[in-house]
């Protein structure tokens, strides 16, 4: 049997507001713009989320426990949903109650805290533990780091935290000339079983469908199913990893995204071989093939597949430095609060914007930067930071 | 007396400080009886008028089908210093990157593109300092001729290169005398690089005037030796400070408690912003209960922003962008030492302007204002370690803080635009013999 995995990633950041400049430090609180943040959140919500979300119930419902999905929901996004749309954290309920639907355990922030801080890093993977239980009842199995960023270090931290699978982005770096389409082990684990995105086939879906200029434009589900089921006789699973946001935002409804993924499960079952399994299904069914080394670490972003997109250039490594400096002091105050808008802070998109790679050619990741210049969010992000120092420094007295 | 007073900027209109003197200058000249016509470009917003000024707006003025005739009007040797054949970008914007990289250089035949450019029997002007400059020079040079003939005046004042070739023409037609006032030379704004076709009119205009007025003895010198004008027909007169503000020192609120180092001004090469910034680095190696600010925006801000990250100075260095009104205000109120490292500033208002909120100043030698502040401490713009020296001194001297306060006030409280006004007006009068 060949099994496929659909991992979902939902996320949304809370942006900061733009007018938060040099007369506001030490005087002003209020670093998030709510207003920006409820709209943003509304929009995806009735683009992708609730259409999506009722999609996927309709699948489930219509193939009555052979089609299953899993997602990743970030702390912060299930925050906002809190906040701005019920709707879409009710839909995701019902999802979860079918049990066709597996909850992937990560950071509450979306943060980077694995490359700065175990301790923070530990604090915030509770945290999101939590959050799962509190709002779904649900206790999670598999774990996933922000944006897929993964080496050794990772998989043995997970692995004595006592998960069963680790999803990683299937790099060229890591995999060599082995195929992402069986189980892994980690280097340095016993029996945590690594699951690698099948990049060309996710990105097949999440980047190109609508794409006119490559070669297999317009994608059909019939086409797609063809390549699935290529795999059958040289692999065990086909890791489809992609942003959730695929579903009517980054591939807007008119494109047929819709009901491509409409199409696809049957299509995909149409091969007696082929099924569906979430991430903690396939770690206890299927054996690891061989190891995979992976000292330097990987992720699912840009044609490097590294953390360039969040760290390197010195704005964004100033400010990450900046940020993790607190850390120690920040937690000693022991003012929820107060830790909990700082750790909103480490939050990865805010380095996102302030990278510069792309900047010159007007690149598509533009279009989720809400700043006009990587320069403008880098200013900002350190004026907030700065407030922050601020408050810690008038505790002290 | 009635002054025809040719401008290029004009409050609410101005994106440096020549529209501010120019708005001081004129206000004092009429209080002091003297009837001014202040033509410039357009007028935005509502028009400013008493008994004793007017203010015109370029594209206000009506042409007929003869006068819009560029060879039958203007006189061939403004021709000739008018017509370029490249793209003109003589300011230093924050868009001038994304300008440069747009930029065309196709050949343009200014006058001819002029001839046919006109909607009502009115030339459209838009002001700023954008791409088609050469071609509001032009047009505002045929403005002048028309002025000439249909105003009466006894003397024309011109504000800088812009508006030269008009001047020029007036003077033709009328036969009055010309003066022009110079705050800033083309070497000044291009760090010695000039643009040659802006140099050029600016030499011509300076040729033609009968008198030159230079904003400080550094504008003179620069005059005489880059443009060999002979020094006889130039005089200084040093530019006031306009002593209006809202807020006081005492009254605002300061969320830190760290010293405040201020730079305000365009992020621009001219402005020395660089210099700045490695200064703060200096400093902070050896003190750190201290914030540097950089206020303004410009084409280095990206630079120094990636420069202020690369040396970790996220704790101590800030940027505000583009302040407006009370903001600047606010921002020099907060402040404890106010800088101006400029490679090259023909005056320098804002020191002086700085010592209005009880700020002492650190001003390069390069500045012309220089010359007139002594309460100011004075280094050569490249000279970081000085400058650096300098700032924490004034940081940590309290004693020698307050004395260039006490000292620089009372230096300012001699400085009046009333004082200029009257040299200017003393000029009118020697050049029309009266």
């Amino acid at each position: 049997m060949i099994s496929v995995c659909f991992y979902f990633q939902v996320h949304q950041p809370f942006r900061l507001r733009q007018d938060y400049n040099f007369f506001k430090i030490g005087e002003d609180r209020d670093y998030e713009d709510a207003r920006l943040n409820r709209e943003i959140v509304r929009k995806v919500a009735e683009k992708c989320y609730l259409p999506t979300n009722a999609l996927m119930l309709d699948l489930i419902r219509r193939f009555n426990g052979e089609f299953k999905i899993s997602y990743s929901i970030s702390g912060v996004a299930l925050e906002q949903f809190e906040l701005f749309a019920p709707d879409v954290l009710q839909t995701f309920r019902e999802l979860v109650d079918t049990g066709c639907v597996e909850l992937i355990n990560e950071t509450y922030y979306h943060s980077l805290s694995f490359l700065f801080s175990k301790t923070e890093f530990k604090a915030q993977v509770e945290a999101h533990r939590e959050k799962l239980k509190y709002l779904f009842g649900y206790t999670p199995k598999t774990f996933r780091n922000t944006e897929l960023i993964y080496n050794n270090d990772l998989a043995r931290e997970i692995e004595k935290m006592g998960y069963d699978a680790i999803l990683a982005e299937g790099a060229d770096q890591i995999l060599g000339w082995r195929s992402p389409n069986y189980v892994y082990l980690p280097t340095p684990a016993y029996k945590l079983k690594l699951l690698l995105k099948n990049y060309r086939l996710s990105d097949d879906m999440a980047f190109r469908f609508s794409d006119r200029n490559w070669l297999d434009f317009p994608l059909d589900s019939e086409k797609y199913a063809r390549w699935m089921h290529a795999v059958a006789g040289n692999g065990e699973v086909i890791n489809l990893f992609m942003d959730y946001e695929t579903f009517g935002e980054h591939q807007w409804a008119d494109t047929g995204i819709f009901d491509f993924m409409n199409h696809l499960p049957a299509a995909i079952l149409r091969h007696p071989d082929f099924c569906f399994k979430t991430p903690s299904e396939i770690a206890a069914t299927h054996q690891p093939l061989a190891k995979i080394d992976c000292p330097y670490f990987v992720s699912w972003a840009d044609l490097e597949r590294d953390t360039t997109a969040w760290l390197g250039n010195s704005m964004q490594d100033s400010a990450a430095e900046y940020l993790y400096s607190l850390e120690e002091e920040m937690r000693a105050t022991g003012d929820i609060n107060l830790i909990h808008t700082w750790r909103k802070l480490q939050t990865s998109d805010h380095f996102y914007y302030m990278c510069t790679k792309w900047f010159s050619d007007g690149d598509v990741h533009k279009y989720f930067n809400p700043y006009p210049t990587p320069h403008s969010a880098y200013v900002t992000y350190v004026n907030v930071l700065n407030d922050m120092s601020e408050c810690l420094k008038r505790r002290r007295g | 007396m009635k002054v025809l007073m040719l401008g290029w900027e004009f409050p609410p209109f101005i994106s440096g400080g020549l529209g501010t003197v120019c708005h001081a200058l004129t206000h004092v000249l009429t209080e002091l009886g003297t009837e001014v016509l202040f033509v410039l470009p357009k007028v935005y917003g509502e028009k400013e008028h008493h008994d004793k000024l007017e203010l015109l707006g370029a594209n206000e003025v009506l042409l007929t089908k003869k006068t819009r005739r560029f060879k039958k009007n203007v006189s061939e040797k403004t021709l000739t210093v008018l017509e370029v054949d490249s793209f003109l970008e003589p300011y230093q914007t924050e868009l001038s990157y994304d300008q440069k990289v747009t930029k065309y250089t196709e050949k343009l035949d200014v006058l001819k593109e002029l001839q046919e450019d006109i909607t009502l029997g009115r030339f459209e002007f838009s002001g700023g300092y954008g791409k088609n400059l050469i071609h509001e020079v032009a047009r505002y040079a045929l403005i002048g001729v028309v002025l000439a003939r249909n105003e009466a005046f006894d003397v024309i004042h011109a504000h800088d290169w812009m508006t030269f070739p008009a001047a020029v023409e007036a003077k033709k037609i009328s036969g009055k005398p010309l003066i022009c006032h110079v705050h800033a030379t083309e070497f000044d704004r291009t760090g010695d690089n000039p643009n040659h076709e802006i140099a050029r009119i600016e030499k011509y205009g300076l040729e033609e005037a009968d008198r030159i007025i230079a904003v400080s003895q550094r504008t003179k010198d620069a005059l005489i030796h880059k443009y060999g004008i002979d020094e006889k027909k130039i005089f200084v007169v040093y530019n006031a400070v306009s002593k209006e503000k809202q807020i006081e020192r005492e009254h605002i609120k300061r969320n830190l408690k760290e010293k405040i180092v201020l730079f305000m001004g365009r992020i621009t090469l001219q402005k020395g912003p660089d210099y700045f910034v490695e200064a703060a680095r200096l400093v902070l190696e050896k003190m750190d209960n201290v914030r540097f600010v950089m206020a303004g925006v410009g084409d280095m801000f990206n630079r120094l922003v990636e420069r202020v990250a690369q040396c970790r100075m996220q704790k101590n260095f800030h940027f505000t962008g583009f302040l407006h009104g009370r903001e600047v205000e606010e921002m020099f109120a907060m402040s404890d030492i106010y800088v101006m490292p400029s490679v090259s500033e023909p005056f320098g208002l804002t020191p002086f302007e700085a010592m209005l909120y009880h700020v002492p100043a650190i001003i390069s030698k390069q500045s012309g204002v220089a010359e007139v502040f002594e309460n100011a401490v004075k280094v050569d713009f490249w000279d970081i370690q000085k400058l650096a020296d300098s700032i924490i001194d004034i940081l940590t001297d309290k004693e020698k803080a307050e004395r260039m306060v006490r000292e620089g006030g009372k230096e300012l409280d001699k400085i009046s635009w009333n004082l200029a006004g009257k040299k200017i007006i003393d000029h009118y009068h020697q050049m029309v013999g009266s």
